[in-house]
């Protein structure tokens, strides 16, 4: 008696996924809870990287309006540690330097403190610090006024003040005008403006800035700058930022500090970087959590299912088939919380960058490298578990009930 | 269709719970397998279905030498050319009878369509053409035999095995059952099948009497067969004859 050669029939993939889903549809609830702790994971993550990724689209943003052609010099120390000093014809010196297109500098009048009224105890200080300013400062650090005016030629030789944002703050002024007065050093000065916060020179919001000339003539200002802000054409800053020191103070280059605020930004964001390490390693454990939570559920499933397993071995399925239905079944299982995690990561993110008034991006590196995870730990998470329903013999899974 | 030639089953700890079988079964018979608890009759049908591999000896099962098959084609043998029905269904809860009787084409490597198509006419000519959408949790216990019933058929196989079919059944819903194989028998399929009602297997041409894992007594067997097999049961263990088609045990 001879009969045909027998080959097992190929599954069709439509039939795979059924199968595969079997599980899924059969005991939902815990099928949603183990796909959970993946999604709870990969939203973690997609999050983490989601929202970086926004802060650095608001700083490119950002440093696209501010410019990053802005340099400040200022004094250092000396070669014995005490502070340095800027010579006072150091400012155009710089104006000279070729590619420099702006310059403008402040001189701190020391021992000026700033008060509403008489009425407040000079140990009070407030923390405000008086700055004598030139007038291209306001353009060439790239500030906005919230309320009133910058200094001109006329009120920079008067008693008239412009105040940064957070001085104004402590201060309790809420707006300029020629009846509004802040006493500096003892000497009554209109205010003439606030500004805003000024992103690229941070150190001017808890600055009263005064005109140059009125600050020599009635604080005794010794007309030192202590920073000088130049912007230099955008090729050129670099060359401009080597020569800086030595134009500013030929004597002794040394004691001068020059440096780029706009590199200063993305450092400032940096400082937040070590947190989304943080929080990346705390979305990686939730994202293993959720792939043993997968391989439980697998465990278990294939545990309770061992008649099926048997009645689907006397259907005529074979080994090969078994497995690759409790892989699919683990494949399915973390796809879907890989998914609803990736989703449920960007709405986050979006919600975040709303809020914080950035441009939402969710890097698809993120999205796609989420998914693929969960795969590999679905993968993994399954296939011990589905190793152990193909080696289950027919008899012994149907004799079980 | 069916050859079994000295089939010995002993599993891990010592239980021989085949003691050298052979039989012989022809196509289109109808052969009940009868005996006690724990005879070895579950044991021999799985042998039959390919479920299990004998310790020793040999199983042809439609042409096919199973000790030279592999898992897979084993696998395959199933498939095509044995249905099973088993005393506790093992239907899938969550799903129709339909599907559950389509699973029956599952590994066959039909299309959906057909295997619906199929399905379908399996299930009324069960009688359960109004109950196809059903889950197994709505229907009787009569009635979830006969989806299980037609998913064991649905794929024409020329070899129905059943292992004790009407067993967790009411004897007006074991008759509805066994009707069916009847039919099935009639329309030219082998049917084994193991029972503990003695009417029913009386109703049956072929009778296979097994104890302690032997072959004690086969209805189909010429008289000297008959009484050589009552020696052996009265404990002389004579020499073993062999006539084609019906054996005993040694
Ligand atoms: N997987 C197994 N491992 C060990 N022993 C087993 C196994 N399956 C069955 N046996 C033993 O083999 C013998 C035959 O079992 P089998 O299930 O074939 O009996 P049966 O005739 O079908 O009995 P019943 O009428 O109660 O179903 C019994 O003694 C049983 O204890
Ligand atoms: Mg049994």
């Amino acid at each position: 008696m001879t009969a045909a050669v027998l080959h097992p029939a190929r599954m069709w993939p439509g039939d795979l996924l059924k199968v595969g889903a079997v599980g899924l549809r059969t005991r939902p609830l815990r099928a949603t809870l183990s796909a959970l702790g993946i999604a709870i994971g990969i939203a973690a993550m997609v999050a983490v990287v989601g929202i970086s990724a926004s802060s650095r689209a608001d700083l490119d943003r950002t440093l696209d309006a501010l410019g990053t052609n802005l340099l400040t010099v200022g004094p250092g120390r000396t070669m014995f540690g005490a502070d340095a000093q800027l010579p006072e014809e150091s400012e155009a010196m710089v104006g000279r330097i070729g590619p420099v297109t702006a310059v403008a500098a402040v001189g701190r009048v020391s021992s000026a403190r700033v008060y509403r009224t008489r009425l407040i105890p000079a140990a009070q200080s407030g923390g405000i610090t008086t700055f004598a300013a030139r007038i291209p400062l306001l353009a060439t650090v790239g500030a906005t006024l919230r309320s009133g005016t910058w200094l001109n030629d006329a009120t920079a030789r008067y008693p008239a003040v412009v105040l940064g944002a957070s001085a104004a703050n402590r201060l309790g002024i809420g707006h300029a005008g020629p009846d509004v007065r802040v006493l500096i050093g003892g000497v009554y000065f209109t205010v003439v403006g606030i500004l805003e916060p000024v992103a690229l020179a941070p150190e001017l919001d808890p600055a009263a800035l005064i005109g140059w000339a009125a600050a020599q003539s009635t604080l005794r200002f010794d007309g030192h700058p202590t920073t000088i802000y130049t912007r230099a054409a955008e090729a050129q800053v670099e060359a401009v930022r080597d020569v800086l020191g030595a134009t500013a103070n030929p004597r002794s280059p040394n004691e001068v500090e020059v440096s780029r605020p706009s590199d200063a930004l993305p450092a400032k964001r940096a400082a937040g970087e070590a947190f989304t390490g943080l929080l990346l390693g705390l979305g990686a454990v939730a994202l293993l959590v959720g792939g043993v939570g997968v391989a439980n559920t697998m465990v278990i499933s294939v545990l309770e299912r061992r008649a099926e397993i048997g009645l689907r071995r006397s259907l005529g399925a074979t080994r090969g088939q078994i497995r690759i239905q409790f892989l699919a079944e683990s494949l399915l299982l973390s796809a879907l919380g890989g998914v609803g995690g990736a989703l449920l990561g960007a709405a986050v993110t979006a919600g975040y960058a709303m809020y914080q008034d950035w441009p939402p991006v969710t890097p698809a590196v993120a999205l796609f490298g989420g998914v693929a995870a969960t795969l590999v730990i679905g993968g993994l998470a399954g296939l011990y578990p589905a190793l152990r329903a193909a080696r289950l013999s027919p008899t012994e899974a149907l004799a079980a009930t | 269709m069916i050859s079994l030639t000295e089939v010995r089953k002993e599993y891990p700890g010592g239980v021989v719970a085949l003691d050298g079988v052979s039989l012989e079964i022809g196509g289109g018979e109808l052969v009940a397998i009868v005996g006690p608890s724990g005879s070895g009759k579950s044991t021999m049908l799985n042998m039959l279905g390919t479920l299990d591999r004998p310790t020793s000896g040999g199983v042809r099962i439609a042409g096919y030498d199973t000790a030279r098959l592999s898992d897979a084609q084993l696998s395959a043998l199933r498939a095509r050319r044995i249905g099973f029905v088993f005393q506790q269904f093992h239907l899938s809860p969550g799903v129709s009878a339909l599907e559950n009787v389509a699973d029956g084409l599952l590994y066959c490597g039909r299309r959906p369509a057909e295997r619906r198509r199929r399905a379908t006419a399996a299930l009324e000519r069960v009688g359960l053409g109004h109950r196809v959408r059903h889950r197994p949790s709505e229907l009787s216990g009569g009635e979830r035999q006969r989806v299980a019933l037609a998913r064991a058929v649905v794929g024409d196989p020329p070899l129905l095995l059943a292992d004790e079919p009407t067993g967790s059944l009411d004897s007006a819903a074991g008759a509805g059952v066994m009707d069916l194989l009847l039919d099935l028998h009639a329309a030219g399929t082998t049917v084994v099948l193991i029972t503990h009602d003695r009417e029913i297997a009386e109703r049956l041409p072929r009778r296979v009497h097994m104890r302690d894992g032997r072959m004690v007594q086969d209805s189909a067997a010429p008289p000297l067969a008959a009484v050589n097999a009552r020696r052996a049961l009265a404990g002389d263990r004579g020499g073993s004859t062999a006539i084609a088609n019906e054996r005993q045990a040694p």
